[in-house]
């Protein structure tokens, strides 16, 4: 859930039950008013009443109510002795509205010339249900405008506010310690921002000497290794020519030769890779993809004959590319040689170009691979004594160069997709 | 033939030294190239191996000043760096070849081999090693003036072995040179078995008087019978 969202979400909430009480509240204070004046309005038309009667003596056989708002009752004593003021409320039938209305009545007893009465006196009153019906729309109005007004506000004041800081997010989306660019950070007055703007700074500019410094380093290690490597190797070729070596010792040294020969290898492939890395590959040419994939299958046609491994090409669609040679070769040397090396022996590799699209497939022992390890650097599915568990890598690292997509699926056969 | 090599890295100076001198060739060194400007001045060497990454100075400046002194000995740049640039530039400057560290002595064999070929091509571009007789112009091996049919991987490591005749050539430099650098990686060298046996078979039937030898483990040796 989005930040905004979640700020609406409980503003909401809040809202809701706020309103619930003060809704409550209010009603019974407002009905306590109501209360309170009409039967002010009730206890003044007593006076008046009684007052009249004692001009009028003839009121005093107003029994029933009829046009006028109060009845008045001969009583006796012994009954109204205990009488007070009451007031009640109680039900009338009104001919305009043609049911029955509640009405606020009051009841009392006044003596006048020794005789005794008892006086009602009624007034209309508020009809309740009306008055709850009429409270609640206004106040469901109200919430609904409150809750739209909170949102737009959010939306708008809030988005405003921070709008820093999404901006930060979407470049730290985009970030690509690869691509060795920092970020620019805008401006900002709120202070959290600034703050948070510069130690995402300070902590990017960090990374991205380390990862600067990690690959330098890699680069100058290959690079010095090189030379002891050279030298060993071909003091070891001198000492094999040899004449008095015994098949024994020469067995030593084909060993040690053939290690040797692996870590440069395994040297070489890491070199490439911070050249890759480093942008090192700068020349580019309009490269005949099918054209090359067709060189390369022609190099290893031997080494995949010698695994009895028939590699079939599907397909005869034209695909250029502005890339640099030497890593458009490596590219697919890597895909093409890993489906024969790990290609069961007596199987089929078919290398597929439909549309952008060049497929290379193989049938091999192992499950579907890790797709998130696949690519990563010395990632090995078996041990294998020969492999730098680096080609992958190489793969990827010059597909992502030039923007291509490099995909692993697997459908009982491992199947490596580079699209265009 | 003379050689120069101009390599700061003592060690690997007196490899390559070695291998040369068992080659036969007069072979001069220097370490820097101060001491490699004063050898080009007074000799005339017929190839010349150039590290072009000696500390603290650009070696391409050396191709720069021999080509100003209109001086063509033929130059093996060689150079731990392995930068495309630096080959191009290199070889437009008039270098002959350009060889990457780590190589196999088999390797910079062939390539000098192939430097004073081209220099001396007026003459002789036929090889003869006992009966053996390879064109290398039209790529046709003779034996006893009879034309063997070889495929084209069967002549590439015929022709390979016999530029460094009597010497053990390692397999994976047979394998780089033969099929490419990109086959390096691949399980197994012995894939490279199937075309040295039809070789075999091929020299055998025609009674060459050489053979192709098997050093278990390393590599291939072309000895005389």
């Amino acid at each position: 859930m989005k930040l905004l969202n979640y700020t609406t979400k409980y503003f909401a909430a809040i809202l809701l039950f706020a309103l619930l009480i003060f809704t409550v509240i209010f009603y019974f204070q407002m009905l306590d008013e109501i209360y309170d004046s009409l039967d002010d309005g009730l206890e003044n038309q007593k006076i008046l009443v009684i007052n009249k009667a004692k001009k009028d003596p003839s009121i005093l056989h107003k029994t029933s109510f009829e046009d006028g708002y109060y009845t008045i009752h001969p009583t006796s004593y012994s009954q109204i002795k205990e009488v007070k003021d009451s007031y009640r409320d109680t039900l009338m039938y009104m001919l305009n509205e043609k049911d029955y209305e509640p009405v606020r009545l009051l009841e009392t007893a006044f003596r006048q010339d020794g005789k005794y009465y008892k006086l009602k006196v009624i007034t209309s009153m508020v009809e309740e249900d009306d008055l709850i019906e009429d409270l609640f729309y206004s106040i469901l109005w109200l919430y609904i405008g409150l809750v739209v007004g909170i949102l737009l506000l959010n939306n708008w004041v809030l988005r405003r506010l921070w709008q820093p800081f999404y901006s930060v997010l979407t470049k730290l989306k985009n970030f690509n310690i690869e691509k060795e660019q920092g970020i620019d950070f805008e401006n900002t007055n709120i202070e959290e921002f600034q703050l948070l703007n510069h130690q995402i700074k300070k902590l990017l500019q960090k990374s991205i000497d380390s990862y600067k410094a990690q690959k330098q380093f890699i680069e100058n290690a290959s690079h010095e290794l090189q030379t002891p490597l050279a030298i060993s190797l071909n003091k070891l070729e001198l000492l094999a020519e040899k004449e008095e070596l015994s098949p024994k010792n020469i067995e030593l040294l084909a060993s040690v030769l053939e290690n040797l020969e692996r870590m440069t290898r395994l040297n070489q492939a890491l070199l490439l890779l911070s050249k890759i890395d480093n942008k090192q590959f700068v020349e580019e040419e309009n490269l005949n993809i099918t054209e090359t994939i067709h060189q390369i299958v022609n190099d290893f046609l031997d080494f995949a004959k010698h695994r009895n491994i028939e590699i079939s090409i599907v397909g005869k669609n034209l695909i250029q590319k502005h890339i640099n040679k030497d890593l458009a070769i490596i590219l697919f040397t890597n895909l093409i040689k890993n489906a024969i090396v790990h290609a069961t022996l007596n199987s089929i590799v078919k290398i597929s170009i439909e549309g952008e699209k060049i497929n290379i497939e193989n049938i091999a022992e192992t499950g579907k691979l890790d797709e998130q390890q696949l690519f990563s650097r010395f990632y090995k599915v078996n041990t294998r004594k020969n492999s730098t568990g680096l080609g992958l890598a190489i793969a990827k690292a010059i597909a992502e160069k030039y923007d291509l997509k490099l995909t692993y699926a697997y459908q009982n056969k491992h199947i490596f997709t580079v699209s265009f | 033939m003379k050689v120069l090599i101009i390599e700061d890295e003592e060690e690997m100076l007196q490899n390559m030294k070695q291998t040369l001198e068992k080659e036969c060739y007069l072979v001069e060194t220097a370490t820097d190239y101060d001491s490699a400007f004063l050898k080009i001045g007074v000799y005339e060497y017929d190839c010349i191996l150039l590290d072009i990454s000696l500390p603290g100075q650009n070696g391409l400046e050396i191709l720069k000043e021999l080509k100003k002194r209109g001086i063509s000995d033929g130059v093996i740049i060689v150079s731990a760096k392995n930068s495309l640039d630096d080959k191009l530039e290199g070889l437009h400057l008039g270098a002959d070849d350009y060889l990457p560290k780590p190589f196999h002595m088999a390797e910079l064999n062939a390539r000098i081999k192939a430097i004073f070929r081209r220099r001396n091509l007026k003459g002789n571009t036929f090889i003869q090693i006992e009966n053996l007789k390879i064109d290398i112009e039209n790529r046709i091996a003779f034996i006893e003036g009879e034309e063997l049919l070889l495929n084209r991987k069967e002549f590439d490591i015929l022709f390979y072995l016999t530029s460094n005749r009597n010497r053990l050539v390692n397999k994976t430099a047979l394998a780089e040179h033969v099929w490419g650098d990109h086959i390096d990686q691949t399980d197994s060298f012995d894939f490279i078995y199937s075309q040295i046996k039809n070789l075999r078979k091929k020299l055998k039937d025609h009674q060459a008087q050489v053979e192709v030898k098997a050093i278990y483990g390393i590599g291939y040796k072309l000895v005389s019978l």
